[in-house]
């Protein structure tokens, strides 16, 4: 079974918690996690309501193999609609709190209304209420977290919120759990904030104990760990290394967005790499590196561990700095430093420590920063605005935005709505390097054509995680294909999209797909959960997700218009590397994207594919 | 030949598998929170500690114990909690120096590591080998073989050039 078939709903503005069963209907079709709290999301809220009014809800919810032995299985998602973008938004994190929410029997938390003032909720296994939260609004998430342990007086509990970014109505804030993992973009923590909702502390002691066959469960499971195991990715790069390891490999390549998207290539990378992150630093001979760690039952275990330099600009006479906390991953190294030009791995560290602490999303401030440097370097933003000279492959400037941008602080304050809302206000919108609003992440869609049209069609706005085409084109998994072509990219994408859309579905981590593919997924799903799982039918679920996503996001009001790239991506080709010469075929991949997807030249799903996948237009 | 687990914290990696597989051998269940081994992250150092019980030869826990629930399994050396003799008075997780023995509001009785009969189910479900299972005098052999290999590697005396 696995699926706890329990749902919390809890009403905000009533300050009620009531447990309802879990439509399992509606899990035979969509899965669970993403794809069932999307079904779930667009059943119950208007597509055009205003994201921060308490007519919006958040969902928390985790898959039928969270918290259960399948590798990687402690994976939830929060859904709701993204305050940055206008779009549905669906961010997923690791850590421990996804398989605690589980163990205490609850597969999902509906949240909805907006409470008259700050709470948090507590749930231990069925009990379940809404608490003052005023000893700890205005709390880093660092700090939250602190206060809920010693005032349960649990140290085992495990805690998601938001920090001081949530509540000022950082455009990007983040949904941030055990400290250092987080459901990170499209501004899901700024929908909570808005409802007066700081943090879930759960503890959960019923386990998962329903899986359909254990014997059949854990003999898939074994044979699945192994494959991650063996595989070079998945076993060897990301455990040494972690997504870090794609520091380099992307620079090479010409491939890697440097100062704003002006450059392709950039000259520090090495410096911000993987390989800096293991190297003793002048100061104090130390690596910045401390060691890597798992989340709730992986066993690739790609997390940074990082400490930082204690002479170091950043944190000197800042005690509170100098222990170990959660390291750069590859996404935001490129965003607070590449995109920035800034080449000094320890503010990066620092940044990112903050961006924990404070709970916003590195990509999308780090994104925001280039822009605000190149309307420095323009003359267009000036000191005395910024409070700082903020010039490209400035670490001061980046650390002094950090410090503001999660309290709306000063010129952070500006920072905290994201490029699309700066670059417009100054009059600059074409150096606003988005989609539907949403900051792209470490890909140069010059140099990886593919991930062009992944980004202009990703459901949640610019976006890694919604068909990484660069696992083809520059990895060669599962097939090598050429980076610099458009041919045969519109059938890639939309594989990348439909797969992904599953795994995000199931409870287990993505990074999986290093080595996996859903032939992997389905004797686990199979194993452990009632009803067809099959290659087959997983490949259809994936596409009926990514189609109702597409429905809510029609119905919003989204259309062709913004299925697009910023000019800069397509006009202004790439200067050097091997990918010198190109801009992003964009026009020549959309067309026949929308034919494979069944949808009209505008993008809309056609009534066949609507009735050959369950879907329907939204109102 | 009798074994003993053996804990090597730097390859600990934090997955909390260990803790699902004991909590499943024992109870069938996926839950930490029934776990006989737990994982201690000292997060301002970034280092995952495992710990559970060291099998004490002179055991605390079954000295303590008033009505001889806890035995010596001879075969492996694990003290193991009977449980249909157990009467839940807690007196040995006060006996027992290292917090290793703990009461399960469940049951009603006490639980410990009890080596899994011989074939411990975290041992085997550790990804990393931070937690194997060895033969007991030698729990230090893999440790002596590493500082053996540095010197493997310097010059043999007398062939210095």
């Amino acid at each position: 079974m696995s699926w706890a078939r329990k749902i919390l709903r809890v009403d905000l503005t009533k300050g009620t918690c009531t447990a309802e069963p879990l439509k399992m209907d509606w899990a035979a079709l969509f899965l669970g996690q993403r794809g069932l709290a999307t079904k779930y999301f667009t059943a119950e809220v208007d597509p055009k309501v205003d994201p921060l009014s308490p007519a919006n809800k958040v969902i928390y919810a985790t898959g039928p193999l969270t918290g259960t032995m399948a590798s990687t299985g402690g994976r939830y998602s929060v859904i709701t609609k993204g305050p940055l973008t206008g779009a549905i938004a669906c961010s997923n994190s690791g850590g421990y709190f996804g398989a605690e929410l589980k163990m205490a029997g609850w597969d999902m938390i509906i949240l909805e209304g907006r409470s008259p003032k700050p709470v948090f909720l507590h749930i231990e296994n069925d009990h379940a209420e809404l608490l003052d939260a005023s000893a700890i609004w205005g709390k880093s998430t660092w700090d939250t977290e602190a206060w809920l342990k010693k005032h349960f007086q649990d140290p085992q509990m495990r805690v998601s919120g938001i920090g001081p970014a949530g509540e000022t109505g950082c455009l990007y804030a983040a949904v941030v759990n055990d400290l250092h993992r987080a459901a990170g973009r499209s501004g899901v923590g700024t929908v909570l904030g808005s409802k007066n909702l700081k943090a879930i502390a759960v503890r959960g002691t019923k386990g998962v104990g329903n899986v359909k066959d254990p014997a059949a469960f854990m003999k898939a499971t074994a044979a699945a760990k192994k494959v991650l195991a063996d595989n070079a990715v998945t076993g060897q790069g990301l455990p040494k290394f972690g997504t870090q390891v794609l520091m380099n490999v992307i620079n090479e390549i010409g491939a890697l967005p440097t100062r704003n998207h002006r450059d392709v290539q950039f000259d520090g990378a090495k410096d911000i790499s993987a390989e800096a992150m293991h190297a003793p630093r002048k100061t104090d001979g130390k690596p910045n590196l401390v060691t890597n760690q798992a989340c709730f039952g992986c066993t690739i275990a790609c997390g940074r561990i990082s400490k930082i330099d204690e002479s170091h600009f950043t944190v000197v006479n800042k005690p509170q700095y100098w222990g170990a906390s959660g390291g750069l991953e590859y996404e935001a190294a490129w965003a607070l430093g590449a995109a920035n030009g800034v080449n000094d791995l320890e503010a990066l560290t620092y940044a990112n420590f903050r961006a924990n602490e404070d709970g916003w999303d590195p990509i999308s401030f780090g994104a925001t920063v280039g822009a605000v440097m190149e309307l420095y370097e323009m003359g267009v933003l000036k000191k005395e605005q910024l409070g700082i000279e903020a010039p490209f492959g400035s670490a001061q400037a980046l650390a002094f935005f950090a410090d503001q941008v999660g309290k709306g602080e000063g010129f952070g304050k500006e920072i905290a709505l994201g490029s699309k809302r700066l670059t417009a206000k100054y009059g600059h919108p074409e150096l606003s390097m988005t989609v539907k609003g949403q900051e792209f992440p470490a890909y140069d869609s010059r140099g990886i054509q593919g991930m062009g049209l992944a980004y202009a069609t990703s459901n949640r706005g610019a976006c890694h995680l919604r068909g990484y085409t660069v696992a083809s084109e520059v990895l060669g998994i599962p097939v090598k294909t050429d980076p610099h072509v458009t041919e045969g990219k519109a059938g890639l994408v939309k594989a990348f999209q439909d797969a992904t859309a599953v795994f995000d579905s199931s409870g287990l981590c993505l990074f999986t797909s290093f080595a996996w593919t859903l032939q992997d997924v389905a004797p686990q799903l199979q194993a452990a959960c009632e009803g067809d799982w099959s290659l087959d039918n997983l490949n259809l679920v994936g596409e009926r997700i990514w189609n109702l996503e597409k429905e809510f996001n029609l119905a919003a009001g989204l259309t062709k218009k913004d299925d697009d790239l910023p000019p800069r991506l397509k006009k202004e080709a790439a200067k050097t590397g091997p990918a010198k010469g190109l801009v992003n075929g964009l026009d020549k991949m959309l067309p026949e994207y929308y034919q494979l997807r069944g949808w009209n030249a505008e993008g809309v799903p056609t009534a066949e594919t609507r009735k050959r996948l369950g879907t329907a237009a939204l109102e | 030949m009798q074994k003993s687990l053996h804990i090597d914290p730097a390859k600990c990696t934090g997955c909390l598998q260990c803790e699902m597989a004991c909590s499943y051998e024992n109870y069938q269940v996926f839950n930490p929170a029934k776990s006989r081994i737990k994982v201690f992250d000292f997060h301002h150092t970034g280092r995952k500690v495992p710990y559970t019980c060291t099998q004490c030869d002179e055991a605390w826990c079954l000295h303590a114990c008033p009505v001889e629930a806890i035995k010596l399994d001879a075969a492996t050396g694990a003290k193991v909690v009977l449980e249909n003799v157990c009467v839940g008075c807690k007196v040995c997780t006060i006996a027992c120096p290292f917090g290793t023995v703990n009461y399960v509001q469940d049951t009603g009785k006490v639980q410990k590591c009890d080596l899994c009969g011989g074939n411990p189910a975290c041992a085997e479900a550790c990804p990393t080998g931070a937690i194997t299972y060895v033969d007991a005098d030698w729990t230090g052999l893999e440790k002596m073989r590493q500082w053996a290999q540095k010197l493997d590697s310097q010059p043999a005396a007398g062939h210095a050039d």
